[in-house]
């Protein structure tokens, strides 16, 4: 039965890694904010190719 | 793609205005030049995340001229190195994802920016450019060409490195490692069979639970500790007396319980006990990252000016090295940083940000200039009177109100109770201890450890937390931002209140005039404007630059009745103006409005309404409020809207008129003398004395991104006529912490009972502990949600999304 020494120590092993990895992740400032990186990563590369590379010159401009 | 709004701000688009580009109407050139960069560049994908996102760029020629003053660069500059500079800008406009996705394509429009981030809930853009390629001020006008013009004011200038205190969150995540790992590892034992390998591994699985309690004890709850030991030394008894005290006890006789194999302890209990604890203070904790509760006239003020130097050539320079007799040049829009005199012939100048009068004040050359207002037109000069910190305005925040910081203004509710808390507290436990020594020394001293441990006010430090926490956020859901937790207990304790004229209850629209009745023809106003002419009446005066210029007429007769019109004839005709009394012609049925009646020749015409600029639903608010508070009108204008106000607002209101802002001090002051406690409602800079004299000060705003001057709680201003259900939920608040503090009483009276009798387990401590704090958390969620529900009437406005223009 001595394995649960073995099988205790791995589980407060992890437990402590977890605890590591949580208190690096706010300190590295994951925290901070919590709203942008949730709409950032909804971004895919937008970046059209337009079309046509030099904009139709139709300004109808009516200033009176 | 014709809707009738600009495709690039969403603003209603004057048809004579229109531009179309692109097969898009656009409401000007600037939002057209906007539009036409981003298509230009690949990056009208701005516009498919949210429809009409932007804003329309202003004019900032020369205003970032200071950005060329290497100095200030650096000051403003987060990162500074060869290569890489970082600077972080705080920029108004952002508001949904497109503002998101433009800002951090920015490396698009510029060279030599590397990557942009956006910190969405401050506001804030985070760049890192190269100073080779491109420079701040390139950056600066970059931005301001695209409609984000970052708001750089002299309080970035002085802010250091700011520190983001975040040890709460670590303790927290400390405290739940120990508490998850020690309720696994106690287990075995609180089924408490007596198997075999159980009792083999006993001592194992118990000094495992006291390694892993102790970083909780150590350095979770240290904070309770320290306050404890704080409140003791200045002899004022708070909750975290008696915390302290049950934890240590806790952790001692668990220890002991140990080491000598009496039991496992109650290392569960407590570091659950932090563990919660912890997190209510977090709860409470709710920040509004794009408000500032502590602005002062530095958030408004610029960080650098033209000068003029005496060769005619201009030089930006700093604001705090402006001296006496320097010449500076204020361009549109920018803002007055010091007393000055007058040079260039005419200037009209905003003092909004002072005042919250909306209306530009003309001077002329030779006048005296405060600091606070706005240039509004053509390029001025001034000559310097007095440096920044000697200005008029500035003089204000000298005053002591603004130099004590968190102070010990506020007393909680909670150290309130635990003032006969702890002492009861000692007491039963003390009397039990004596009690028992007599019959059993080993059970007296587990009865006295029982008690200190059971009545371990966990429940009742959870309650005002959770409770306020709560209401901090329905409230911040209804666009009423309070600083802290503390100032709902404040807000329900206030008996008088206080109220700015201008901006405050008044909104900063103009006032308008309306004609109402059969429509007058040329002629009848011709007739109108020169009956007018001859009086001196307030409202005749408005009417009169409010009917357009005619042809001089000299009247042949003409009466004014004081308190009721003009009587005039000219040319043979008869012209009566005024109240209805007056031309006896109707029953005038809303006496609310201000109104001007008109009769020519005998027949009646219509009527003149002055839409009073007070805010809407002033009046119910005050007769809804004059029942439970004293009400009083502080201004700093004159007595002229005295009648008014008067007839308006329920005759137990104060009126006090012509008050300098150190004079609306000294006046809260006053009153707080006179015992009372005092809410300011407020919106200028000339406030800003009496918001932080009064036990609340609330600043009023139209625009919450837009600065509000230092204040417990920013109201926004659409929600202005629900102060009173603002006021009621307060109360309704402290109601629900009332009754939640009898709950956990009665919590703590059941646990009492098994520890005085000496039979308090580990379990029981396990099951009674976290039972009581979910009951009490729950219970005050819901009847916080139960209250803001119905205390508020049936109409719930939904407002869009305000459009926030940079300021």
């Amino acid at each position: 039965m001595s394995v649960i020494y073995f099988l205790i120590s791995i589980s407060i092993f992890v437990a402590v890694f977890f605890l590591y990895a949580f208190i690096k992740a706010v300190r590295s400032g994951q925290y901070d904010d919590d709203y942008t990186p949730s709409v950032r990563m909804l971004f895919d590369d937008e970046l059209k190719i337009s079309t046509n590379k030099k904009p139709i010159q139709t300004i109808k401009e009516k200033q009176v | 793609m014709n809707t009738g709004n600009c495709f690039h701000c969403g603003l209603e688009i004057n048809k004579k205005e229109e531009i179309i580009y692109d097969e898009k109407s656009f409401c000007c050139n600037g939002c057209k030049t906007v539009y036409e960069i981003f298509s230009q560049n690949d990056l009208s994908c701005y516009y498919d995340f949210q429809a009409s996102p932007g804003a329309t760029p202003l004019d900032i020629k020369g205003k970032y001229d200071f950005l060329d003053n290497e100095d200030i660069v650096s000051k403003l500059l987060e990162f500074q190195e060869d290569a890489t500079h970082i600077v972080s800008l705080y920029i108004p406009h952002i508001h949904c994802s497109s503002c998101i996705w433009i800002l951090e394509n920015l490396q698009k429009l510029q060279q030599g920016i590397n990557t942009s981030q956006v910190n969405f809930p401050e506001k804030r853009v985070r760049i890192t450019f190269n100073p080779e390629e491109t420079s701040l001020k390139k950056i600066v006008e970059l931005l301001c060409s695209i409609g984000y013009e970052p708001y750089i004011s002299l309080d970035n200038f002085d802010e250091g490195k700011k520190v983001i205190d975040r040890s709460l969150i670590y303790k927290i995540g400390v405290a739940f490692f120990c508490f998850g790992n020690i309720m696994l590892l106690s287990f075995p034992e609180y089924f408490e069979v007596e198997e075999y390998w159980i009792n083999e591994y006993r001592g194992f699985f118990r000094w495992l639970i006291f390694a892993i309690s102790l970083p909780a004890f150590f350095y979770s709850a240290s904070g309770y500790y320290v306050s404890a030991y704080k409140s003791i030394k200045s002899g004022m008894l708070n909750i975290d007396i008696p915390i302290a005290l049950g934890i240590v006890v806790m952790f001692i006789r668990s220890t002991v319980d140990i080491v000598f194999d009496y039991g496992q302890g109650f290392f569960d209990s407590m570091t659950g006990l932090i563990f919660f604890m912890l997190l209510g203070k977090l709860f409470q904790q709710k920040t509004y990252d794009f408000l500032s509760f502590e602005r002062d006239y530095k958030s408004y003020f610029p960080i650098a000016i033209t000068k003029i130097l005496a060769d005619g050539s201009e030089t930006s320079v700093q604001v705090y090295d402006i001296q006496k007799g320097d010449r500076l040049l204020i361009r549109n829009q920018e803002l007055i940083p010091v007393d000055g005199i007058l040079i260039s012939e005419k200037a009209s100048i905003d003092y909004s940000f002072v005042t919250g009068e909306a209306v530009a004040i003309e001077k002329k050359s030779g006048d005296k200039i405060f600091a606070g207002g706005k240039q509004m037109g053509k390029v001025i000069e001034i000559e310097v009177l007095f440096s920044v910190s000697q200005s008029y305005l500035t003089q204000l925040w000298s005053n002591d109100v603004f130099q004590k910081k968190i102070d010990i203004k506020h007393k909680t509710i909670t150290d309130k109770i635990s003032r006969y808390f702890t002492p009861a507290l000692l007491g039963l436990a003390i009397i039990s201890f004596l009690y028992w020594i007599f019959i059993d020394t080993n059970t007296a001293f587990n009865v006295f450890t029982a008690i200190l441990i059971v009545a371990c006010p966990c429940a009742l430090a959870l309650t005002a937390p959770f409770t306020l926490g709560n209401v901090l956020r329905i409230l911040g859901k209804r666009k009423f931002y309070l600083k802290n937790a503390i100032v709902i207990e404040q807000l329900a304790k206030v008996d008088s209140i206080v109220f700015d004229k201008t901006g405050t209850i008044t909104t900063n629209k103009k006032t308008s005039i309306t004609y109402e009745g059969t429509p007058l023809t040329d002629f009848d106003l011709k007739l109108l404007n020169n009956a007018l002419r001859g009086s001196n009446h307030p409202l005749s005066r408005r009417l009169y630059e409010f009917i357009p210029n005619q042809i001089k007429l000299i009247p042949t007769h003409f009466e004014e009745i004081i308190g009721k019109g003009i009587y005039a004839e000219i040319n043979g005709n008869t012209i009566k103006l005024g109240s209805s009394q007056f031309l006896k012609t109707m029953t005038e049925n809303t006496h609310k409005k201000t109104k001007v009646h008109v009769e020519i020749n005998g027949v009646y015409k219509g009527s003149y309404v002055f839409n009073n600029q007070y805010r809407e639903g002033l009046e119910q608010l005050f007769h809804q409020l004059s029942k439970k508070y004293n009400l009083i009108i502080l201004s700093g204008d004159n007595d002229g809207e005295r009648k008014i106000l008067e007839k308006m607002l329920p005759s137990t209101t104060k009126l006090v008129f012509n008050q300098k802002p150190e004079q609306k001090l000294e006046y809260i002051e006053e009153l707080q003398k006179q015992g009372k406690n005092v809410m300011m409602i407020g919106d200028g800079l000339n406030d800003a004395g009496a918001l932080a004299q009064s036990n609340i000060g609330i600043s009023i705003s139209e625009n919450v991104n837009v600065f509000s001057p230092a204040c417990d709680g920013i109201l926004d201003a659409s929600q202005f006529q629900k102060i009173g259900f603002f006021m009621n939920y307060s109360k309704k608040a402290m109601k629900t912490i009332f009754m939640s503090f009898g709950l956990s009483l009665a919590y703590n009276v059941v646990g009492l009972t098994y520890a005085v009798s000496g039979n308090l387990s580990p379990l029981v401590a396990a099951i009674i502990m976290p039972l009581s704090t979910i009951t009490i958390v729950s219970f005050v969620t819901i009847m916080t949600n139960f209250y803001a529900r119905n205390s508020q009437p049936a109409t719930r406005n939904f407002q869009p999304a305000t459009k926030n223009n940079p300021a």
